[in-house]
């Protein structure tokens, strides 16, 4: 039974389970396979009819710093619509960013186009969030494992593109003699296995997993997740796991990116920020995670965020969470924070950072 | 959502969720509709119609007449040119009121003309249709505003008016080839429009996106990609448009502007009939049937190639 002081509903019940840690650990020492500076993504807003204006943008994603290290999961949270897969879209090459630079194993992503593009590609794949779309429905499921040796026809010599496909389908728990089935004759779950063997085709340096497992079912979740831990464990890639199930990146990841409204507000070590969440509205995050003990519950530890995210159009000025925060000053609509390193050890960007003061009505 | 603590236990290659069904493999479309006897009956009257088109001149030498024989000896020239006789040893499928000319070589010559002028103006609208509906749903923006509005001004315009008119007022010697044009720069919005709308939707899928980030070019992206998930849809409108394109042959040159007299056509026959419909309804029966059963096979076996070649009709 946890005790009714622990601030932290993250107490010994959610523990992650010994042994299942990842083996590999990452190492901050060597070169960042991907280094995100100043990362920005604008959709335009336009109106009129035959003559379109730009009234505004869409600040999707607004000066996102990020850098992933070899073997290492950096986890990315938050609310709908903060970014989290524009930002994925960006980091593959989907959408074009706005400004910034995206640097992969020290080659400029940005701005670069055909072959010198396609070949960057090779290192950085994506695995999408449905299993249901996908995967191409006219496929074989060696087909779609193989789409990715076809477009790099330099990865693997032609005459082993089966044995590769089949070496990667036993890799992942399919059963490679089901190579010659279509899609829409799995489950959910060995789709998604489908979607990481195609991702793993092309011996990817980082893999970006854009929310996989929120189309499953809960226990085929674990399975998945797991999958990507023990690949990552053989394989040494680096992740970057998007999702908005907090419980599901604390167990994955190594690292933690909290965003809100385009931005990252904290970034740390996971115990750091589960531990000991510097940025408020982290706090408010992890406090919405329901609590597995039932006595807990509704015991008031629950920070309500009052109204609603600001339009990523017409964003508030300084901190983007101050019209949020209850700890809200006079600085924070003036002067932006900047990702700074706080006491937890963790980087967060805001102006009162930790504990203090604590907010009024929230019973201890 | 949460995946509880006690359940990370679980290993990470207990992968076989459900075992499917027995490895498919990819039947021949060919061997799958001759178990059909439906489709297969329909495929060999399909078969056999363009074996009389192809081989005209052969069996009407077998058949002894020619379609442009008179047989003044058939017919009653006291009665109005009423025939003598209906089936016979010498006119298979008797022959036409008033000239006495051999309705089997008619037919038989009439089948090249219908099928000549349909198939090769349903090449010629589904090669538009596809390409100009995969250009505007690809890239959209102003590609797809410019042909949108071509299209939508095609589909709004009175077709069959202005077909009656050029086709009369232009010279009668390439008629043939005319009408394909015609029938074909009517037929390919439909085809287009739908080819469009399933771009547009099939290029916003995640399979989509999957290969465009593994670094596919475009034209990989719509051969590989969309083009196969159109093939249901592109098939359905090639069945449906080839029976309608037959139709519009026979329709035209029952309004007397397809195909020019004295060459057979079986709308032709069907519009010189209606005069002795009362007197000899041999002479309507015969070129109505062939006519209707061509339509009814076409529509019969593009539903059946339909269910075979879409995996998901496959159990």
């Amino acid at each position: 039974m946890a005790s009714t002081e622990t601030p932290d509903p993250w107490g010994a019940a959610q523990a992650a389970p010994a042994g299942l840690e990842t083996g590999s650990q990452p190492s901050p020492d060597s070169d960042p396979i991907l280094e995100v500076n100043g990362l920005v993504k604008h959709f335009p807003l336009r109106q009129g009819i035959v003559i379109k204006r730009q009234v505004g943008a869409v600040q999707a994603v607004d000066g996102v710093n990020l850098q992933v290290y070899p073997g290492e999961t950096i986890g990315v949270v938050g609310e709908s619509g903060c970014g989290k897969s524009t930002l994925a879209r960006l980091l593959i090459g989907l959408e074009t960013p706005t400004g910034g630079s995206i640097q992969l194993t020290g080659r400029e992503m940005v701005g670069s186009s055909g072959a010198k593009l396609k070949a960057m590609r090779r290192d950085v794949q994506m695995i999408f969030q449905d299993p249901y779309t996908s995967l191409n429905p006219r496929m074989t499921v060696g087909d779609i494992i193989a789409e990715p040796l076809e477009i790099h026809p330099d990865v693997v010599p032609k005459n082993k593109r089966t044995e590769r496909v089949r070496e990667l389908m036993s890799l992942v728990g399919l059963a490679p003699e089901h190579i010659d089935r279509y899609a829409h004759q799995f489950s959910g779950g060995q789709r998604q296995r489908i979607g990481i063997a195609r991702g793993l085709a092309l011996n990817p340096k980082l893999l970006i997993c854009d929310e996989p497992v929120s189309a499953l079912d809960v226990s085929v979740q674990a399975q998945v997740i797991n999958l990507l831990q023990d690949l990552q464990n053989r394989l040494g890639i680096s992740l970057i796991f998007i999702a908005h199930d907090l419980s599901v990146v604390r167990h994955i990841s190594h690292r933690v990116a909290v965003m809100y409204l385009g931005r990252i507000v904290e970034l740390g070590e996971k115990e750091q920020v589960y531990n000991n969440p510097q940025h408020p509205y982290t706090k408010a995050l992890l406090s919405a995670v329901p609590n597995p003990d039932p006595s807990q519950r509704g015991k008031g530890n629950q920070i309500v965020l009052e109204g609603d995210p600001p339009s990523p159009a017409n964003p508030p000025s300084g901190c983007r969470f101050r019209t949020r925060c209850w700890k809200a000053q006079s600085v924070c609509a003036e002067v932006d924070p900047a990702l700074e390193v706080t006491s937890s050890g963790a980087q967060a960007a805001c102006h009162f950072p930790g504990e203090t003061p604590s907010r009024p009505g929230v019973a201890a | 959502m949460t995946i509880p603590t006690t359940g990370l236990t679980v290993p990470a290659d207990s992968g076989q969720e459900t075992a499917g069904t027995t490895p498919q493999l990819r039947a021949s479309v060919l061997r799958t509709l001759l178990r059909d006897p439906v489709a297969a009956a329909c495929l060999a009257y399909i078969v056999l119609v363009l074996m009389m088109a192809a081989f005209a001149p052969l069996i009407v030498k077998v058949s002894g007449w020619d379609p442009y024989e008179f047989d003044q000896s058939a017919i009653d020239a006291n009665m109005g040119g009423i025939p003598l006789g209906g089936f016979s040893g010498s006119h298979w499928l008797g022959v036409e009121p008033g000239t006495g000319r051999d309705i089997f070589a008619r037919i038989v010559y009439g089948a090249r003309a219908s099928m000549l002028i349909a198939i090769s103006a349903t090449v010629l609208t589904t090669l538009l249709g596809v390409v100009f509906g995969l250009l505007a749903g690809y890239f959209g923006g102003r590609t797809d505003m410019v042909i949108s509005r071509v299209m939508e001004f095609l589909m709004a315009f009175p077709a069959l008016i202005f077909m009656i008119a050029v086709l009369s007022a232009l010279p009668a010697d390439d008629r043939q080839y005319l009408l394909v044009v015609v029938i074909s720069v009517f037929g390919w919005p439909y085809l287009a429009r739908i080819v469009r709308g399933q771009t547009m939707s099939l290029k916003q899928r995640e399979f989509v996106e999957a290969a465009v980030a593994s670094g596919a070019s475009r034209s990989t992206v719509v051969f590989t990609e969309i083009l196969p998930n159109l093939r249901s849809t592109i098939l359905v409108m090639v069945t449906l448009a080839v029976p309608g394109y037959i139709g519009t042959e026979a329709g035209l040159s029952f309004l007397g502007v397809g195909v020019v007299p004295p060459t057979p056509s079986w709308g032709q026959m069907i519009a010189s009939s209606v005069n002795w419909y009362s007197v000899v309804p041999l002479y309507f029966v015969v070129p109505g049937t062939f006519l209707a059963l061509l339509v009814l096979s076409f529509m019969v076996l593009g539903d059946r190639v339909r269910s075979v070649v879409d995996p998901k009709g496959r159990s």
